[in-house]
């Protein structure tokens, strides 16, 4: 049998046709239960605008959304305290910034602090276990707390004070647990993961959404069209201790 | 050899006692009963096939953990083509076995295993708080 033009340009339409309609159908019914895209960027950064953020004096939003969506405990005592997100004053958080002049615009202002992200991170090189980790394709700096072993180098490495150590059963001290993020349990070390669990679900950093100034910017610092991008570009952001060459991956805009 | 009566007779107590246990076990018909769990009403499906899950549903939850927090692979697709979040607050027990108690623990207890210590971290929070009026 001869197969001529027209019946062959018909067979491949069909074929064609027939595989459009089978993607269509798993893509409509293979997804049961699956959320919003995850949220993708090659470097994570996290760009925080002091001017905004000295707005609100004593404004404590994004500190009290990670402690909710992170299961924190807050203990009184500062030798057991767990901290992702906190507050510093500025001559503290930035030692070596300082002139006259910035000590007269910020002085006992509070800066938001938390773990830096680094491009290299000197808590990920000391770890016996690989608890930590910096994740290679958007440069999150990861824990497991499965694999922690609780030794503390992490802490002792940490040239921020990023890390807390669970001295107690986290668990009596979280005032209202969240069902949907784990808890950690005595003699593991925490951190800011950068809501890499929400990133997951298409969200941003729950400290990001919490804040109502719109002081914390979000965004992959590799993408030039990013609006952290753009903020850093516009004007002068100060990472903490960069001569240590960690590589911080949050930005203060000063 | 006057004696022969007495010893044969407490040989035969003896190997009678010695062999308790097999021929105890053979005789009475009463089987240990089987760990009394609580199946989820609502669903009849487990990720995957009963007898794998019966054995190896702690490789499976390794497993998962390590692809969640390690490789950042959030998915599982079951064999019959299902998927579900790689979750075991939100998936096994929000799903599913809403009683870690009446299933978990139960089974667990039966079969001697100390631990797993899973729970010291993840969450049953919520079905305990449902589960009280």
């Amino acid at each position: 049998m001869k197969i001529t033009r027209k019946d062959f340009l018909l067979c491949s339409g069909l074929g064609l046709a027939a595989v459009l309609a089978k993607r269509a159908v798993s893509a409509v019914s293979g997804s049961v239960g699956t959320a919003a895209p995850a949220k993708a960027a090659k470097h994570w950064g996290l760009v925080i605008d002091l001017q905004k953020c000295r707005k609100e004096a004593g404004c404590v939003d994004c500190i009290k959304a990670c402690n909710v969506a992170h299961n924190i405990p807050q203990i009184q005592d500062p030798a057991h305290e767990v901290k992702w997100i906190w507050n510093q004053p500025f001559e503290s958080a930035f030692a070596f910034e300082q002139t006259d002049y910035a000590r007269q615009a910020y002085a006992g202002h509070p800066i938001p602090l938390l773990c830096n992200h680094c491009a290299n991170p000197p808590c990920v090189r000391v770890c016996p276990t690989q608890a930590t980790w910096k994740r290679e394709d958007d440069g999150i700096v990861m824990m497991d707390w499965h694999r922690c072993i609780g030794c503390r180098y992490c802490m002792a490495a940490c040239p921020y004070g990023s890390r807390s150590f669970n001295w107690q059963d986290p668990r009596p001290a979280i005032a209202s647990p969240n069902p949907d993020f784990p808890t950690r349990t005595k003699g593991v070390v925490e951190k800011c993961n950068f809501c890499e669990e929400r990133l997951a679900r298409g969200r941003g950093p729950a400290c990001v959404e919490a804040c109502p100034e719109n002081a914390l910017v979000f965004g992959d610092l590799a993408d030039p069209d990013a609006e952290a991008r753009k903020l850093l570009r516009a004007r002068f952001g100060l990472q903490r201790e960069p001569e240590l060459g960690t590589g911080p991956s949050v930005y203060y805009l000063v | 050899m006057r004696d022969k009566p007495q010893i044969l007779a407490a040989l035969l107590v003896f190997v009678g006692l010695f062999t308790f246990p097999l021929w105890h076990g053979r005789t009475s018909k009463a089987s240990p009963t089987a760990p009394d769990i609580k199946l989820p009403a609502q669903e009849k499906q487990c990720v995957a096939p009963l007898s794998y899950m019966r054995n190896s549903h702690m490789e499976l939850l390794v497993n998962w953990r390590e692809e969640v927090v390690r490789n950042d692979q959030r998915q599982f697709t079951a064999y019959n083509g299902k998927v579900y979040d790689k979750s075991l607050t939100r998936t096994c027990l929000m799903q599913c076995h809403t009683n870690k108690a009446e299933f978990c623990d139960r089974c667990h207890s039966y079969a001697g295993v100390s631990g797993p210590y899973c729970w010291e971290c993840h969450n049953e929070a919520p079905l305990t708080a449902r589960s009280k009026p």
